[in-house]
């Protein structure tokens, strides 16, 4: 049977909703499920990955001074760990991606990255080429599963548990690697990836300032907002609101594209989005090929209008 | 200093990638191949390292069939100083070539690893800390500033969360992320010079490593595929839709 480690992620305080999602596909691949919590101050995060439904027990793992971002920090740590458990398993964000190859080659295993469908327990579904391909993967079964979690593949695990809690120790950053801040523009906004609506702008805003109405309407709509990439290069919004093969992959049940073209960078990012909006001047723009709704025109007429409507 | 580029030859991020009809892979015959873009950055951002006096040498190195060696030449009209090409027949996964690069760390000592932070073929994202944890080293991925001085490199990421900066002490790996930097376009004359570089090819079993295939890939399949919707004329109209579905 299937013995399973997931890697929490959060930011100090409260557990991402990444990990109740990683938790939903390791409960596809089935068996035992532990969470593994690092953190500088372990309390909030380990009762809250404690009460998610299908948990066997959370293990505590102390650091100091944000180690716990550090994957230098965590890597050695969750080898010392691994013993015993068949799947290491983190969601696939930039924390995830960061940590989990560093933990695999520690091993001497491969890894899988973005899992987004579970066909056995050592065979998986993942996209390449920005997604233009699906593939099935296997990994020798007499070894550990590293793998990293599609988060927009899976719905998130519910809570309502209680898990026991146990110390597993701590851990200690390396001294060559030191952490020195975060800057996170994140407002009061809901969060992008895991957002029910998703209002996105792209290069056609042509400024910060313009970019003003993509943040009325999402405020209208009680929606998160996003950007592609040439609206983030160009300097509208911080690049933590890329959408798109680089930036954030999500699936909200509704995301409105507005003066977005629709390349295919972009588009692996709203694959599984419910419904699209999209709004463009041009008939031709590839986004309305998968755009459920689309409206032809200008974005400068249209937003103000539709946020006047909505309001 | 001596600076390590990993170039890795996949098909052009313009190409639309296909399914081969068999399921047996994508369509690469007759494909335009370049050099991985995050790659190109990584480059980039050695050479104007080197400009600013941080280092002395950029050797760029390539694993993968005999033909990256094009790739390899771009990156020295670009500016690398040599070149290095590990042959591989078959493909290589990110264990493999981490420990590749680790053989070839070992040899030539330098004091940066730079790297892309993904592939856009595998889209594995994993060799660089791969690399960085078999080295014993740090690491610093997804970067979107890097700045070094005494040694140390401090390095500004781009996470999730946002933009974090961490310090990291030298020899360390770094991988990149699209917003560091514009790589230059290559001139004419650099394509000519480029010709003249020390290009050095060795199989990849000289390196002693042997290319396991940890993961093995079956069924290739194109993704499901999204239908086109209702086109609507106006703001009413798309309230009117958004209604019938329940979205507002
Ligand atoms: C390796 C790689 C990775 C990438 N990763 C990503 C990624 O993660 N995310 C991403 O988004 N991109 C990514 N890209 C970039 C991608 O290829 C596109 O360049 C980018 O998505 C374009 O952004 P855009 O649609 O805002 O701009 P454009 O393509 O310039 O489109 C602007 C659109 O606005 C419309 N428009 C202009 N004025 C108006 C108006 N007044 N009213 C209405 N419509 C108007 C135009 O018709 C056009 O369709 C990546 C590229 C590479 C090479």
């Amino acid at each position: 049977m299937s013995k399973i480690l997931i890697i929490a992620e959060h930011d100090g305080q409260a557990l991402n909703p990444s990990t109740a999602k990683t938790l939903t596909c390791a409960a596809a691949i089935g068996g035992d499920i532990d969470i593994a919590v690092f953190a500088d101050s372990v309390d909030a995060v380990a009762a809250e990955a404690a009460a998610l439904d299908g948990v066997s027990k959370v293990l505590t793992v102390e650091t100091s001074g944000n180690g716990f971002r550090l994957a230098a920090a965590l890597a050695p740590k969750i080898v010392a760990m691994a013993e015993g458990y068949s799947h290491i398993l983190a969601p696939s964000t930039t924390f995830g991606k960061d940590l989990l190859p560093r933990v695999a080659a520690l091993l001497g295993v491969a890894q899988i990255s973005d899992v987004m469908a579970v066909l056995g327990s050592h065979e998986f579904q993942r996209p390449i080429y920005a997604g233009n391909a699906i593939v099935n993967v296997t990994v020798p079964a007499d070894q550990v599963m590293a793998g990293t979690v599609r988060t927009a593949s899976f719905a998130a695990a519910g809570a309502g548990s209680s898990a026991s809690i146990e110390s597993a120790g701590s851990a200690e950053a390396p001294s060559h690697t030191r952490y020195v801040k975060l800057e996170a523009s994140g407002g009061e906004r809901p969060d992008l990836q895991s957002a029910p609506r998703v209002v996105s702008g792209g290069r056609a805003l042509g400024s910060e300032e313009n970019f003003d109405i993509i943040y009325q309407l999402a405020d209208a709509m009680g929606a998160g907002v996003g950007a592609s990439r040439a609206a983030v290069d160009a300097g509208y919004v911080p690049n933590d609101m890329q959408v798109g093969q680089t930036g954030k992959i999500i699936a909200p049940d509704l995301y409105v594209a507005i003066g977005i073209s629709g390349a295919i960078q972009h588009l692996t990012g709203i694959k599984d989005a419910g419904t699209i909006v999209a709004i463009n001047k041009d008939a031709e723009a590839p986004i309305f090929e998968v755009a459920d709704i689309g409206l032809v025109g200008d974005l400068f007429n249209i937003v103000p209008e539709l946020t006047q409507k909505l309001a | 200093m001596k600076i390590l580029v990993g170039l890795k030859r996949v098909i052009d991020y313009n190409v639309r990638v296909q399914v081969k009809p068999d399921g047996s892979g994508v369509v690469t015959d007759g494909v335009k191949m370049s050099i991985n873009p995050f790659d190109e950055i990584a480059l980039e951002e050695a050479l104007r390292l080197r400009e600013a006096g941080v280092a002395e040498e950029v050797v760029v190195v390539s694993i993968g069939p005999g033909a990256a060696q094009q790739q390899l030449r771009t990156g020295l009209a670009m500016g690398a100083d040599r070149a290095i090409l590990v042959e591989a027949d078959e493909e290589v996964q990110p264990l493999t070539a981490a420990r590749v690069l680790l053989s070839l760390v070992e040899k030539e000592q330098p004091g940066l690893v730079m790297l892309g932070k993904q592939a856009i073929d595998d889209d594995c994202s994993q060799t660089g800390q791969m690399l960085a944890a078999l080295w014993d080293r740090p690491q610093a991925t997804f970067a979107s500033e890097v700045v070094v001085a005494d040694g140390v490199a401090t390095v500004t990421r781009e996470v999730d969360a946002g933009l974090e900066t961490i310090e990291v002490d030298l020899p360390a790996l770094i991988t990149v992320d699209l917003r560091l930097n514009e790589p230059r376009f290559v001139k004419l004359p650099d394509i000519m010079k480029a010709k003249k570089k020390p290009l050095d090819e060795m199989p990849l079993a000289e390196l002693g490593v042997t290319a396991g295939n940890f993961v093995s890939t079956s069924a290739y399949a194109p993704p499901a595929q999204r239908e086109r919707g209702i086109m609507v004329e106006d703001v009413d109209g798309l309230m009117a839709a958004l209604k019938d579905k329940g979205l507002v």
